[in-house]
C-alpha cells in the first residue's frame, strides 16, 4: 500500500487571499526517504499538514482534489485517526510535548489507541531504546534541552511504528549537532524499520545525501520531482537559493555530477586527482589553530566593546564563563561559535547589560544593541509601523510593509523587523550590535540578505558580534570567530583559519576540501578546484 | 512550583490515593474548628512534605497563604458583630459601621486564617507530590473534554513562562525602552492563543481526539499504595468521627467554648501519627 497518495490537491487557508497549494500530485512508497525543499512560504509545512489531516480538520479552508494515508482518505479521517499510520513532527519541541516525563509522553500515543498496561510499556522501551533516549524516561520534560525534548517528540510520533513519518523543520530549533542528529535517527528508523520519511528541511546540505527522492514546491506547486542530483541539477537552473554550498561548489568549478553530500564530493573530487586519497593525520594539526591572546592597552582603549576578566557563576550551580577576556574593534565582524552550553548567548547577554557578571567588568563605547534568539519576544504592536520609526524600518527594507501584523511577516522580514526595533534611529546608531542566532529557521536568501546588511552596518563603524551555529552563515559575514568551550574562548583569529581547519567548526566547502587554501565559501574553493582541473588538464 | 518525580514512599504512590490523600488532609481541616485539631492537621501536612521532600516548595506556598491568614484574621473581628467579650470599642469606623472588637472573633478569625493557611498547604503538597500525568488519565476516563482542557493548561504554563521571560528581556532591549504595559499584555495573551493552537495540533496528532478508553487493570498495588490508602481511610474516620461524636467541639459565639481535654489532644496525636507512618518504609521509593 503506497504510504502517501496526493492527487490533485489544491487547498486555501480560510480568509486567505490565493491557495497554499496549487494542484499538487505525489506519491511516497514505503521505506522512501523524501526531503521537501523550497523557499519560506512555498507551502512545505501546508503540504505535511495535508499528510497529516491537520488540513482540513484543523485549520479549516478549501480543498480540492485528495489525500490518502495509508490508505485513510483525509477527507473523511482526521488527524486522530492518520496518527495510526502516520507519526507528524513540528518544529518547536517547546509545544510538541505535553506530559510531564518522558515515559509519560512516549506511552500518551500508545494509550490514546487503546493498547493495555504491558503493551504500553513494551512500545516506550522499544522507541526508546531505537532513538537513543533510554537515559531520559524519566527525566521531566521540563528539564530536557532543546535537541531532547525534540528526540522525544520524535519518539512519541513514531512510538505507534507508523508507515509514514512527516517532519516540518525538525531541525530548525535546534543546534548542528543535535540537529545531524536526529536526521541519522530518521536515517535509522528509515533503514531499520522500513518507516516511509517526508523531511522538510532549510538545509538541504544536512539530509540531501540521505534522501532517495527530493520534492520542490514553488508557490505552492510541485516544481521538481526527483533523485538528489536531478534536483540538484534543476535548482541549478531554476532556484540557486535551494542549491547546497557542495553542488555550488562542483557547479562554479565545472565539475559533474553535483554531490549530494561530503562524501560524494569527495569520491569525485578523489577520481580527478584533485584530492590526496589519503592524507596522514599530522599530530601538531591542532596547534596551528589561533589561540586567544591578550589584548594590548591601546586596542582595549580602542575598543568598541571590552569584556574584561568576566566570570558568570550561578549560586549554587555551575560557571557558564570562566574569565573571558575579549577585545571587538569598531566596525569589526565576529563571529561567536560553540556547541550548546558554551555560554555564545550568556556572553551576549553581558554585552548587552542583561545580565551583571560575578566578576570583571563589561564596557562598551556607547549603545549596545541585542538581539535575541526569538525576534517575537521584541515585537508587541498591532503594525509594522508601530514598532519602530519609519526611518529606522525604511533602513531595514521594511517601508512596504507598514499595515502588516508583526505575525503576518516570513522569518526573515520578522528577523529585520526586530533589527529595526533594537537599532532604533540614525541618531540612536549602536557602537556594538549583538545577534543571537539570527539564522534559525531561515532561507539560504534570508541569509544572505541578511550576511550583506551586517557588513553594512559594520562598514558603518558599528561592530558587529553574532552567536551562531551556522558555519556556512559565519563564513559568509565574520572577518573574526571566536570559538567558545566551557565558558572561555578556545581559538581566536581570522575566519578563513578557524573554520577551514576544523571538523565540526567548518563549511560544507572546508570539509569537502579539508580545509585547503582555507578556502570556506563555495566561491574560493571552487577558484582552488578551478586552479587544480587546468593542472590536471596540462599535459 | 512544579511536580518532580523524587525518592519519597509519597511519590512512590499511585496518584489516584496520593491525591486522595492529599484531599483528606485538606478535609479534615475543613471539618474541624478546633484550634488544637487545626494544628494537628498542620503539623501532618508539614511533617508529609518534610516526608516526601517537598517542604521547601510547601513552606513557599505557605509564606503566601500567611499573608492571606492575616488577612482574614484581621477582618473576621471588624466584621462580625457576634461574641460577648468587648476587648476594645472603636465606634463609629466607616465602612464597617458601629464596631466592637471581641474575644471570640478574634478567635475565630485566628482559626480561619489558620484553616486558610492548612488547606493552601495541603494543596501544594497536592501540587508537588501528585503525579499530574497520571491524574489526567484517570480524569480522561471521566471526561474528555476537562482531561484535554487540563492537559492545555498544565503545558501552557511553562510554555508561557518561558514565552514571558523572552518577551521581558526582549523589551528590555528594545531602542525605545519597551512597548507599553497595554502592548506587552496583549502580544502575552495572543502568544498564548498561538501556544494554544499548537499545543492543541499535537495533541491531534498524538490521536488525543479519538482515544480510546484503554483495558482496566494495571501495576497491582504497592506498599505505599496500600499504607497510603489506610493512611486516608483512619484521617476521615479520625476526623468525621470526630465531628459526628462532638469529639473536638468548639464553640466560639456568643462565648469561646472550646474543648482543650486529654481527648482532644489524643486525637490531635493520632492524626499526625496516622498521616505519617506511611512515610516510615522507604523500601523501594526511588523513581
Amino acid at each position: 500500500m503506497t504510504a502517501l497518495r496526493i492527487e490533485h490537491f489544491t487547498y486555501t487557508y480560510a480568509g486567505a487571499d490565493g491557495p497554499a497549494l496549487r494542484d499538487v500530485s505525489l506519491t511516497v512508497e514505503p521505506g522512501e526517504f523524501v526531503v521537501l525543499a523550497g523557499l519560506s512560504a512555498s507551502g512545505k509545512s501546508t503540504l505535511l499538514r495535508a499528510a497529516s489531516g491537520l488540513v482540513p480538520h484543523f485549520h479549516g479552508g478549501d480543498v480540492a482534489g485528495r489525500v490518502v494515508v495509508g490508505g485513510l482518505d483525509t477527507r473523511e479521517h482526521g488527524p486522530g485517526d492518520i496518527a495510526a499510520v502516520a507519526g507528524t513532527l513540528f518544529q518547536d519541541p517547546e509545544t510538541q510535548v505535553v506530559l510531564g516525563t518522558v515515559r509519560n509522553e512516549l506511552a500518551f500515543p500508545l494509550e490514546n489507541r487503546g493498547l493495555g498496561a504491558s503493551a504500553v510499556a513494551r512500545g516506550v522501551e522499544e522507541v526508546a531504546l531505537a532513538l537513543g533516549i533510554e537515559t531520559l524516561l524519566d527525566r521531566p520534560t521540563g528539564e530536557l534541552s532543546g535537541g531532547e525534548l525534540q528526540r522525544v517528540a520524535l519518539g512519541a510520533s513514531v512510538a505507534g511504528r507508523p508507515a509514514l513519518v512527516l517532519l516540518d523543520e525538525p531541525t530548525s530549533q535546534l543546534d548542528p549537532v543535535a540537529g545531524d542528529e536526529l536526521v541519522w535517527l530518521l536515517r535509522r528508523l528509515n533503514e531499520e524499520w522500513g518507516t516511509a520519511v517526508v523531511l522538510c528541511e532549510h538545509r538541504l546540505e544536512r539530509c540531501l545525501g540521505h534522501a532517495d527522492r527530493v520534492v520542490a514546491l514553488d508557490h505552492g506547486a510541485v516544481a521538481c520531482d526527483g533523485d538528489p542530483r536531478a534536483f540538484l541539477d534543476w535548482a541549478g537552473e531554476h532556484a540557486p537559493a535551494l542549491q547546497t554550498p557542495g553542488a555550488r561548489l562542483f557547479a562554479r568549478a565545472g565539475l559533474r555530477p553535483l554531490p549530494a553530500g561530503v562524501k560524494e564530493a569527495r569520491a569525485t573530487l578523489r577520481s580527478h586527482g584533485l584530492l590526496a586519497a589519503h592524507r596522514p593525520q599530522d599530530p601538531t594539526a591542532a596547534d596551528t589553530a589561533p589561540a586567544p591572546r591578550r589584548a594590548r592597552r591601546a586596542e582595549r582603549g580602542e575598543a568598541a566593546l571590552l569584556v574584561d576578566r568576566v566570570w558568570h557563576e550561578f549560586r549554587g550551580g555551575r560557571t557558564v564563563l570562566r574569565d573571558v577576556s575579549l577585545v571587538f574593534a569598531a566596525g569589526e565582524r565576529v563571529a561567536l561559535m560553540g556547541r550548546n552550553g558554551a555560554g555564545k548567548s550568556t556572553l551576549l547577554k553581558h554585552a548587552g547589560g542583561l545580565l551583571e557578571p560575578s566578576r570583571g567588568t563589561v564596557r562598551a563605547q556607547g549603545r549596545v544593541a541585542l538581539l535575541l534568539q526569538d525576534p517575537g519576544a521584541y515585537l508587541v504592536h498591532e503594525t509594522v509601523a508601530e514598532e519602530a520609526s519609519s526611518a529606522a524600518l525604511e533602513a531595514e527594507g521594511l517601508g512596504h510593509l507598514l499595515t502588516r501584523h508583526p505575525r503576518d511577516l516570513s522569518g526573515g522580514e520578522r528577523q529585520r523587523l526586530a533589527l529595526a526595533v533594537v537599532l532604533g534611529d540614525r541618531e540612536q546608531r549602536p557602537a556594538v550590535v549583538c545577534l543571537d542566532e539570527p539564522t534559525r529557521g531561515m532561507d539560504r536568501g534570508d541569509k544572505g540578505d541578511l550576511a550583506l546588511r551586517l557588513r553594512e552596518l559594520a562598514a558603518a563603524g558599528t561592530a558587529v558580534i553574532v552567536a551562531t551555529h551556522d558555519a556556512e552563515f559565519a563564513a559568509a559575514f565574520a572577518e573574526r570567530v571566536v570559538l567558545l568551550a566551557d565558558g572561555r574562548p578556545i581559538a581566536d583569529g581570522p575566519s578563513s583559519e578557524v573554520l577551514a581547519g576544523g571538523w565540526y567548526f567548518a563549511t560544507e566547502t572546508a570539509r569537502i576540501l579539508g580545509g585547503e587554501g582555507g578556502a570556506l565559501l563555495p566561491e574560493e574553493g571552487a577558484e582552488i578546484l578551478r586552479r587544480g582541473l587546468t593542472v590536471e588538464m596540462a599535459p | 512550583m512544579i511536580f518532580r518525580r523524587l525518592a519519597s514512599p509519597l511519590h512512590a504512590t499511585r496518584a489516584s490515593v496520593a491525591s486522595l490523600y492529599c484531599l483528606a488532609l485538606g478535609a479534615a481541616a475543613l471539618i474541624t474548628e478546633n484550634p488544637v485539631v487545626l494544628l494537628a492537621v498542620g503539623l501532618a501536612v508539614l511533617g508529609a512534605a518534610w516526608g516526601a521532600r517537598v517542604s521547601d516548595d510547601v513552606l513557599r506556598a505557605a509564606r503566601w497563604a500567611a499573608l492571606l491568614a492575616v488577612v482574614v484574621a484581621l477582618i473576621n473581628p471588624l466584621i462580625v458583630r457576634e461574641g460577648l467579650t468587648v476587648l476594645v470599642r472603636l465606634g463609629e469606623v466607616p465602612p464597617f459601621g458601629q464596631v466592637d472588637i471581641t474575644l471570640e472573633a478574634l478567635v475565630y478569625g485566628a482559626v480561619l486564617g489558620l484553616r486558610v493557611l492548612v488547606i493552601v498547604s495541603a494543596a501544594a503538597l497536592f501540587a508537588v507530590a501528585v503525579d499530574p500525568d497520571a491524574l489526567l488519565r484517570l480524569f480522561r476516563r471521566v471526561s474528555f473534554r476537562s482531561a484535554l482542557t487540563a492537559v492545555l493548561a498544565t503545558r501552557l504554563v511553562p510554555v508561557l513562562i518561558a514565552d514571558g521571560r523572552r518577551l521581558a528581556e526582549g523589551q528590555r532591549c528594545r531602542a525605545d525602552g519597551g512597548g507599553s504595559r497595554v502592548a506587552v499584555v496583549r502580544a502575552v495573551a495572543t502568544g498564548a492563543l498561538d501556544r494554544a493552537v499548537d499545543v492543541a495540533a499535537t495533541l491531534e496528532v498524538r490521536g488525543f481526539a479519538v482515544a480510546r478508553t484503554p483495558p482496566r487493570g494495571g501495576p497491582s498495588w504497592s506498599r505505599h499504595d496500600v499504607a497510603f490508602a489506610l493512611s486516608t481511610g483512619a484521617i476521615v474516620v479520625l476526623s468525621v468521627g470526630a465531628a459526628v461524636t462532638g469529639v473536638a467541639s468548639a464553640a466560639f459565639y456568643p462565648e469561646l467554648d472550646l474543648d482543650g481535654g486529654a481527648n482532644v489532644w489524643l486525637l490531635g496525636a493520632a492524626i499526625v501519627a496516622v498521616a505519617l507512618l506511611p512515610f516510615a518504609d522507604r523500601r523501594g521509593i526511588a523513581p
